[in-house]
C-alpha cells in the first residue's frame, strides 16, 4: 500500500502528471472572481470564503480523472483489482494520493489567495483548517465519482454533474466555517460537521467505489 | 405466493397487464376530483386569496418527487441484493417521473411565491434542497444513459443511488442549518397547532391519492416499456448470432 501511495505520488508530481495544473488553476479562477464583481475590497472580503471554496472544489474536481482513468488505460487498474491488497484499500490510498497531491497544496495556497481577496485577519486560520479538514472528503467523493465513470469514453463531463452534487454538503460546512471564522463568529460547529463528513467519506465510500470498479472491470 | 413472483418478468407484465386500466382509470377519476374540487369548490383564504389553490399541485408533486426517489432506493436495494431485473427497471422508470415532480413543484412554488413572499425563489432550506434533490435525479438519469450495457448500469446507477441517498439526506440538513427559512413548516403534521382547516385537508387528500396513483401508472407503463425494450434488444442479438 505505501509502494502503491509512492507509486501515484510520483506519477502525479513528475512531468505530465498535472500536478501544478489544479494550483494554477485556483489561482486564475480566484484572479477571475474581482473581474467579474469589482474591485471594491468590501465585497471581495464578504465573498472572499465561499469564492476559494467554491474554487478549491473545482481544482479539485478538474484533477479527479488522474485516479483511475489513466490506469484503466495503460492496463495498471486491472491489475490493482488482481493484487493481493484489497481493492477497497487500493481505492483508499489512491483518494490519499489525490488529496496528497491536489488538497493539501490548495490548502496552503489558499491563503496566499486570499489576501488578494481581502480576507479579513481571523479568517485565515479558519479558512486553512475548514480547507485542510474539508478537501480529504472531496478527495474520497471525488474517488467514488471516478470510479463510477473509469470505463467511459468522455465520462469527465458526466463526473462533474455526478459529483457535484455530492459535494454540496462539504461546500456548505466548509464555506460557513470559513464565513463565521472571518466574521469573528464562532465557527466550531460547522468545523464539527464537516469533520464527521470527512470522517464518514473516508469510512464508507471506498467500499462504494471499490464496488463500482468491480462492476466496471466485468 | 410471494412478492417476489412478481420479479418474474413474464408474471409482471401479465398482472400489470391486467392492473394498468384499473390502476390508470382511478388516477384519473381521483386526479379530477380532487384538482376540480380544489379548485372550483374551496373557498378563498382570506389572507391569500385565488393563489392558495396552487396548493392542490404543488403539495402532492413535492410528496411525488421525494417518494419517488425513495421507491428508487428500495429498487435499487431489491437489485443489488437479490437481482431482479424488473426492479432495476423500475427503479430507471421512475426517475423521470421523479424529476418532473420536482420541477412541477418548484414551478408551482415559484408561481405561488412571487405575489405572496414576492419573490420566485429564495434560498430557503425546502426550496434549497428541492433543487439539490433535481441535480441528483439528473446525475441518476446522465448515468442510466451514459452506459451501454444494461447489467452494469444498473449496477452502477443502484451504487450511486445509495450514496446520493445519504449524501441528499446530509445536504437537507446542511441547508437547514445554512439558512433561516421562509417555506411555512410541514402542511399536514400531527403535531398540534396552526393547521388547515378541513374543508382544504379533504380535496388535498382526495389530490395526494390522485397523484400517487397518477405515479404508479407512468411507472407500470414505463416499466412495461423498459421490459419490451429489453426483449426486443435480445431479439435482435439473436438474430445476428443467427
Amino acid at each position: 500500500m505505501i509502494a502503491l501511495l509512492l507509486r501515484d505520488l510520483r506519477l502525479a508530481t513528475r512531468a505530465g502528471g498535472g500536478f501544478g495544473l489544479g494550483l494554477a488553476f485556483f489561482l486564475i479562477v480566484t484572479v477571475l472572481v474581482p473581474f467579474g464583481v469589482g474591485p471594491e475590497g468590501g465585497t471581495l472580503a464578504r465573498i472572499a470564503p465561499g469564492i476559494l471554496w467554491v474554487g478549491a472544489l473545482l481544482a479539485s474536481l478538474l484533477s479527479l480523472d488522474r485516479i483511475f482513468a489513466l490506469d484503466h488505460e495503460d492496463g495498471s487498474l486491472d491489475l490493482l483489482a488482481t493484487a493481493p491488497i484489497p481493492l477497497e484499500s487500493v481505492v483508499a490510498v489512491k483518494a490519499l494520493a489525490h488529496w496528497l497531491t491536489t488538497g493539501l497544496p490548495l490548502t496552503l495556497a489558499a491563503p496566499m489567495l486570499a489576501v488578494l481577496l481581502n480576507l479579513p485577519g481571523p479568517g485565515f486560520f479558519w479558512l486553512t483548517v475548514s480547507l485542510a479538514l474539508g478537501t480529504p472528503a472531496l478527495s474520497y467523493i471525488g474517488a467514488f465519482g471516478a470510479a463510477l465513470t473509469v470505463g467511459l469514453k468522455r465520462g469527465g463531463l458526466l463526473m462533474s454533474l455526478l459529483v457535484l452534487p455530492l459535494y454540496i454538503p462539504t461546500l456548505i460546512y466548509g464555506a460557513d466555517c470559513a464565513r463565521r471564522g472571518a466574521a469573528a463568529l464562532a465557527a466550531g460547529t460547522p468545523l464539527l460537521m464537516l469533520v464527521a463528513i470527512t470522517l464518514g467519506a473516508v469510512a464508507i465510500l471506498p467500499f462504494a467505489a471499490a464496488a463500482a470498479i468491480r462492476v466496471n472491470l466485468r | 405466493m410471494s412478492i417476489w413472483e412478481y420479479a418474474n418478468p413474464r408474471k409482471f407484465m401479465q398482472t400489470s397487464a391486467w392492473a394498468l386500466p384499473w390502476v390508470a382509470g382511478l388516477a384519473v377519476v381521483t386526479l379530477l376530483t380532487g384538482l376540480v374540487w380544489g379548485f372550483f369548490f374551496t373557498v378563498d383564504d382570506y389572507r391569500q386569496g385565488a393563489t392558495v389553490k396552487i396548493l392542490f399541485v404543488h403539495v402532492p408533486a413535492a410528496l411525488m418527487a421525494v417518494n419517488s426517489w425513495l421507491m428508487m432506493l428500495v429498487c435499487s436495494l431489491i437489485w443489488l441484493i437479490r437481482r431482479h431485473h424488473v426492479s432495476a427497471l423500475a427503479a430507471k422508470a421512475a426517475a423521470p417521473v421523479g424529476v418532473t415532480m420536482t420541477l412541477i413543484a418548484l414551478f408551482t412554488g415559484a408561481i405561488w411565491g412571487q405575489p405572496m413572499w414576492g419573490t420566485w425563489w429564495a434560498w430557503d432550506p425546502r426550496l434549497t434542497s428541492f433543487l439539490i434533490l433535481f441535480l441528483f435525479y439528473l446525475g441518476y438519469i446522465a448515468l442510466w444513459e451514459a452506459i451501454e450495457d444494461p447489467d452494469t448500469a444498473a449496477d452502477l446507477t443502484s451504487v450511486l443511488c445509495l450514496v446520493g441517498s445519504i449524501f441528499a439526506l446530509l445536504s437537507r440538513y446542511a441547508v437547514n442549518f445554512w439558512n433561516q427559512g421562509l417555506h411555512q413548516g410541514a402542511s399536514l403534521s400531527l403535531a398540534p397547532g396552526e393547521r388547515m382547516a378541513m374543508a382544504f385537508k379533504l380535496p388535498l387528500y382526495v389530490a395526494m391519492a390522485g397523484f400517487v396513483l397518477l405515479f404508479v401508472t407512468l411507472v407500470l407503463i414505463r416499466t412495461r416499456t423498459e421490459i419490451r425494450a429489453r426483449r426486443l434488444r435480445a431479439l435482435e442479438a439473436r438474430g445476428r448470432m443467427a
